[in-house]
């Protein structure tokens, strides 16, 4: 099973080579990192997934909150939180199956944000399963380039995560 | 005020009087403040015996080693004692030079990334940037290098920031910033109530006591709960002397070369209460067969080594002296009587009596080598502060020489660190100047950091070498005897240095033994001198440490003799 880790580090130089390195030294696998500052620039979101299959994730979280700059690490629940992942999607375009892929970003919410006469820009945001149910669709059009994010997640409710 | 002179007030302000350094370009504006400082330095003779001393430092006083060294080729001769300290939680602060920020980066000359390097081997490490967090980040170094579990701490220092004028009143404390570093000392009251019962329940009840006794300062808080509750203690190497090993319930060290008492009696109890250990693969063996009947009560201040290896009852995390001291509380509020499990008592008193470790007396004229240290044992009545190196000579010590108090055995466990024991002991008999402070050493070791011999004499510190010299690599050479069918590839070192010349080379004193009847005299006038003095004593070549449990194996598999 994969979990989300919701880590607030402090927003210091070598912090995700610090973080980076406990994963390595472990011998823990990263599936997905996402990194950036919070409301509060002294402090920094790391979002974290890994697989319950490869190493405990008990131990991952016990390692990680050794780490001195690591102030707060949130096991994130599927049901309690949102999660998002950004995908942007180069994908051919020729006159006859514009129509179809328009048809296909509409239907996910996606939004086309460059046009040229042979390929267009998609982005869309989304869970993991939704991103790849519509790279699933999109693909056999042919993709010129694809860049998706890691996953970023928040819990529900009024409580911070 | 310049900021190097900063530097060594605001270590004084953290109670530093000695540093273990060796100096370089890099360092010259903080070793020109040292030129008037009050502060004791020892100059070593290799970065790395500054690291060790630091260690053994730290390790016989309790207090935080600080050693020092320059950028680039110094701080990189620091990492091995910076790992060896990261493996068995000895409080240190490693000072670093380096180059000016401008040519950070740059592959400027004596350059290298030591925060970097060092990443793996720190509980944390700084680079400072600016003069002015200097005070902040030395009082947070030491803070964190001594509490929790301890652990080194490096600080990267460019030379253009020590040169910087700035505004230091030792009297005003900086500000600690560490969000994230709250360790857990006070253990859970619902976790240690259960501890009781289950020790209250158990009828082969087993303590399994390490290192982090003595980092905690626990000893006397376990002693009263092993003597209250008639449970028999083991211990681990780094946690020798935790649990005086003359008493009764004594059973010595455990794992692949501890006794075998301690190991049968691991096997077949039904309850062992773990403190300030981390069920280190040399202790357990094959985990899978570790143990199989007990259940396990685990306290240790570092909840990640909770059911890291081995999965855990009843885990309590917090400092192991206040735990133990709730412990007893609770386990003298359910009134244990003390014949509540003679039966066990009787068979723990089998094993010792039927599986004794022996000192073997050789027939052909030759030292044997736990002899040797049963001698030093004698010689020195059990009150010396040993250090040793790593090997067969290691655990020979770590068998006879019978520990009563804690951080008076002090041995390189976890890193298994050749050539730890001569540097530790100069940096043991620093923070004890009065004690008799004696290196167990083997030859091969020895060599790896025999020209502290210098520093010895320099500064009139009396350690004792005690070689055990059998002109091997003799753990290599008993795995290659026992495990690679004879092929003694590249463990004899018999082209060796005159250890006796050498010693009065450097202008220690020099003495050697050959036989068993010559040893003990040789000894006493060794033991006794003012000098640094190292003594070479020849022992059987081809002795095996003994008993062993083969790595991964299991009780069942102990050798107990050849």
């Amino acid at each position: 099973m994969k979990h989300t880790l919701s880590v607030l580090v402090e927003n210091k130089p070598g912090v995700l080579t610090r973080v980076a390195g406990l994963f390595a030294r472990r011998g823990f696998n990263i599936d997905s990192l996402a990194v950036a500052e919070t409301e509060n620039p002294a402090v920094s979101r790391m979002t974290i997934t890994v697989d319950e299959q490869d190493q405990p994730v008990e131990q991952v979280t016990k390692q990680l909150h050794k780490l001195i700059n690591v102030i707060k690490i949130s096991d994130l629940d599927p049901a309690g939180s949102v999660e998002r992942e950004l995908l942007l999607i180069k994908v051919r375009a020729d006159a006859q199956s514009r129509s179809e892929i328009m048809q296909i970003v509409e239907i996910f919410r996606a939004k086309i944000v460059d046009v040229s006469s042979e390929v267009l820009l998609v982005e869309m945001t989304g869970t993991r399963e939704k991103v790849g149910a519509f790279m699933d669709l999109i693909g056999p059009f042919g993709v010129v380039e694809l860049m998706r994010t890691g996953r970023i997640a928040m819990s529900r409710g009024k409580r911070p995560t | 005020m310049k900021a190097a002179k900063v530097i060594l007030e605001a270590l004084k302000r953290e109670g530093v009087d000695t540093i273990f350094g060796f100096p370089g370009g890099v360092l010259l504006p903080l070793y020109d403040a040292l030129y008037d400082s009050d502060i004791n330095h020892i100059l070593v003779r290799h970065e790395q015996g500054a690291g060790h001393a630091a260690d053994g430092y730290a390790r016989a006083s309790g207090k935080v080693g600080v050693c020092l060294a320059t950028s680039g080729p110094g701080a990189t001769n620091l990492v091995t004692p910076i790992a060896n300290a990261y493996m068995d939680s000895v409080p240190m602060v490693a000072i670093t030079g380096q180059v000016s920020r401008h040519l950070i980066g740059l592959d400027s000359f004596q350059e290298a990334d030591v925060t970097g390097i060092t990443l793996p081997i720190v509980k944390h490490s700084y680079l400072v940037k600016d003069a002015l967090d200097l005070p902040r980040i030395i009082r947070e170094a030491f803070y964190i290098a001594s509490t929790g579990r301890p652990g080194p701490v490096v600080i990267d220092i460019p030379v253009d920031v020590t040169k910087e004028d700035m505004d230091f009143d030792p009297a005003v404390l900086p500000d600690m910033d560490l969000p994230g570093y709250r360790p857990t000392v006070k253990g859970h009251p619902k976790q240690i109530k259960e501890a009781a019962r289950v020790i209250a329940g158990a009828e082969r009840p087993v303590i399994y006591a390490g290192g982090g006794v003595i980092a905690a300062g626990a000893s006397d808080e376990l002693r009263e709960l092993a003597l209250y509750g008639h449970i028999p203690v083991v211990t681990t190497l780094t946690g020798k002397g935790c649990f005086p090993e003359d008493h009764d319930l004594s059973m010595g060290m455990v794992g692949m070369h501890g006794t075998p008492y301690a190991n049968h009696a691991m096997s077949r109890s039904d309850l062992i209460l773990a403190v300030g250990v981390r069920f280190d693969d040399r202790v357990t063996g094959k985990l899978e067969a570790f143990a199989p009947e007990a259940r396990f009560v685990h306290i240790d201040v570092d909840p990640a080594e909770i059911s890291k290896n081995v999965a855990v009852d009843v885990p309590i995390v917090g400092d192991a002296r206040r735990v133990l001291a709730a412990l007893l509380v609770e386990v003298r509020k359910l009134d244990l009587s003390p014949d509540r499990h003679l039966q066990w008592m009787h068979q723990v008193e089998a094993w010792k009596r039927d599986h004794p470790l022996v000192i073997r007396e050789s027939a052909d004229g030759e030292i044997m080598p736990e002899f040797a240290v049963n001698k030093i044992w004698e010689v020195t009545r059990g009150e010396a502060v040993v250090c040793t190196e790593v090997g067969q000579h290691q655990m020979w010590a770590a068998q006879h020489y019978l520990s009563r108090y804690p951080r008076r055995f002090l041995s390189s466990g976890g890193l298994g660190t050749m050539g730890f024991g001569f540097p530790a002991a100069i940096g043991a008999q620093v923070a004890c100047p009065d004690a008799l402070v004696v290196d167990i050493a083997g030859d091969g070791s020895f060599q790896m950091t025999l020209q502290e011999l210098a520093t010895a004499v320099q500064y009139g510190l009396p350690v004792k070498v005690c070689i055990i010299n059998n002109q091997y690599l003799g753990m290599v050479r008993q795995w290659q005897e026992l495990f690679w069918q004879q092929r003694y590839s590249h463990s004899c070192i018999e082209c060796q240095p005159d250890f006796v010349k050498l010693a009065e080379a450097y202008g220690a004193v020099g003495l050697r033994a050959t036989r068993p009847d010559e040893l003990e005299e040789v000894l006493r006038v060794g033991l006794a001198s003012d000098r640094p003095t190292v003594i070479d004593i020849r022992v059987k070549r081809e002795a095996n440490v003994y008993p062993m449990i083969p790595s991964g194996g299991t009780v069942h598999d102990m050798m107990e003799r050849e």
